[in-house]
């Protein structure tokens, strides 16, 4: 990875470098017209939110089950990609849905699960943050409750009716919409490379200070 | 020692110190009841609840004081260090999460026995009218509240920030309970009574009683263990 890591970085910093005017010559939404044009960073910060929602509680398991350091550095990656992607996409979702709907925020299941899994992880980070020495299985522990509690909030919200676009608005992009979409999802899914790659080093080289600490006041 | 002689042992001691100084009792319903009061001067105007709030009001009471309820509880075992003793203990670790699920299970009862009634007294809520069902939804509620909880408040036992860190990792876990309780509830108090719809809130909380509960019973042994 070490030795991919400055090309795809130069890739990553030209695709979001083109990404502005790919977004600016993409088809107008027929309905939406300018407003639509967020969707290009909203969904794709989506996305990488759950993926690194998905990455914590998955490492996690594995941190748990058997004790491995390096899951659990993956885990507190996985945990920060999910609030900072997430907060994203929590602000520029009601950027939207002020022009579209109307109103900045709607209690629809989409939305609050978004919220939820959000302050989920939120409250992964101050854990691990403010927790104290051994923190980390905490952590661990929160991680997996979180991950196995999204099914029932979106059932449990799901109750309400929801007036978020279909997720199957996807495939029904016009063709010129399409090849944007797909591409600003790819720039941000490899962004999230790097950044685990970059983040998951750092901490395991702030693991090996601490060791090294350590061994030197023995 | 078997797994139900060791639940039973614990679940005694614990309800023993409680029963001898009754302090996470009474502190606890009291705070339930202050609870209820500040909602009412929030939400009744003119002598007349608004709509709805019953249901709502009864659940946070739950919520809020069961939070306390379950600080209060390991603040107890942490005080002389008497949860190491507990997990030093060469018996099952899930049973000791059981015991303690017992335990903090019948003091929520016990604060819902005197809530329950007040909220129906305060906000004219007629609680009573499909009782079993309610009961159902309460119990249901309540575990799948104080599961999470035993098992977050047993791991933050030896944490820094433990009081402020509780609420707010327990929350967010627990929405579906708060919404199904809140809304399984207010089918029951509504003056168009709907069991259908409080028997499916039913169905989504016992569905997260079980997952939650298994997966504290997995987790707990590898938390818990330093």
């Amino acid at each position: 990875m070490q030795r991919l890591f400055l090309p795809l970085l130069i890739l990553v910093a030209a695709m979001f470098a083109y990404a502005p005017l790919a977004i600016a010559n993409a088809p107008f939404e027929s309905t939406m017209l300018l407003v639509q044009k967020i969707f290009y960073f909203h969904v794709p910060s989506w996305f990488v939110m759950f993926s690194g929602a998905f990455l914590c509680a998955g490492a996690s398991v594995v941190y748990l089950a058997k004790g491995s350091k390096n899951a659990d550095h993956y885990a507190v990656t996985g945990a920060e990609l999910a609030v900072v992607f997430g907060l994203m996409g929590l602000i520029t979702g009601p950027l939207w849905a002020r022009k579209a709907w109307g109103v900045w925020w709607e209690w629809d299941v989409k939305l609050t699960l978004a919220l939820v899994v959000w302050l989920t992880f939120v409250a992964y980070l101050l854990l691990r943050r403010y927790g104290g020495p051994g923190s980390e299985k905490l952590a661990a522990g929160v991680g997996i409750f979180g991950a196995a509690n999204i099914p029932f909030v979106y059932y449990s919200v799901n109750w309400w009716r929801t007036i978020h676009p279909k997720t199957t608005v996807v495939p029904t992009l016009g063709p010129g919409m399409r090849g944007t979409f797909w591409f600003c999802v790819l720039a941000f899914m490899l962004l999230m490379v790097l950044i685990i790659a970059a983040r998951v080093r750092l901490e395991r080289q702030r693991a090996r200070v601490d060791e090294l600490f350590l061994e030197l006041e023995d | 020692m078997n797994f139900v002689r060791v639940v039973w042992l614990v679940v005694r001691k614990d309800l023993l110190v409680e029963l001898r100084s009754r302090e996470i009792l009474y502190t606890t319903v009291f705070f339930a009841v202050s609870c209820v009061l500040v909602f009412a001067f929030g939400f009744v105007r003119e002598g007349q609840a608004m709509d709805d709030v019953g249901a709502g009001i009864l659940w946070i009471a739950v919520a809020f004081s069961g939070t306390l309820a379950l600080g209060r509880a390991f603040e107890r075992e942490r005080q002389s260090e008497t949860l190491r003793a507990l997990l030093l203990a060469p018996v099952d670790r899930p049973a000791l999460y059981v015991a303690k699920l017992i335990g903090v299970l019948t003091l929520m009862t016990a604060v819902e026995i005197v809530v329950v009634p007040l909220v129906a007294l305060l906000f004219q809520a007629p609680l009573f009218r499909h009782l079993p069902m309610l009961l159902g939804l309460l119990l249901a509620g309540t575990v799948g509240f104080t599961g999470v909880g035993t098992m977050f408040g047993a791991m933050l036992a030896r944490a820094r920030s433990r009081d402020v860190l509780l609420p707010v990792l327990l929350y967010p876990i627990t929405i579906p309970v708060i919404i199904a309780g809140v809304r399984g509830t207010s089918a029951l108090l509504q003056a168009d009574p709907d069991p259908a719809i409080a028997r499916a809130w039913l169905s989504l909380l016992l569905s997260f009683d079980v997952v939650f509960i298994t997966l504290a019973l997995w987790t707990f042994e590898p938390v818990m263990t330093d």
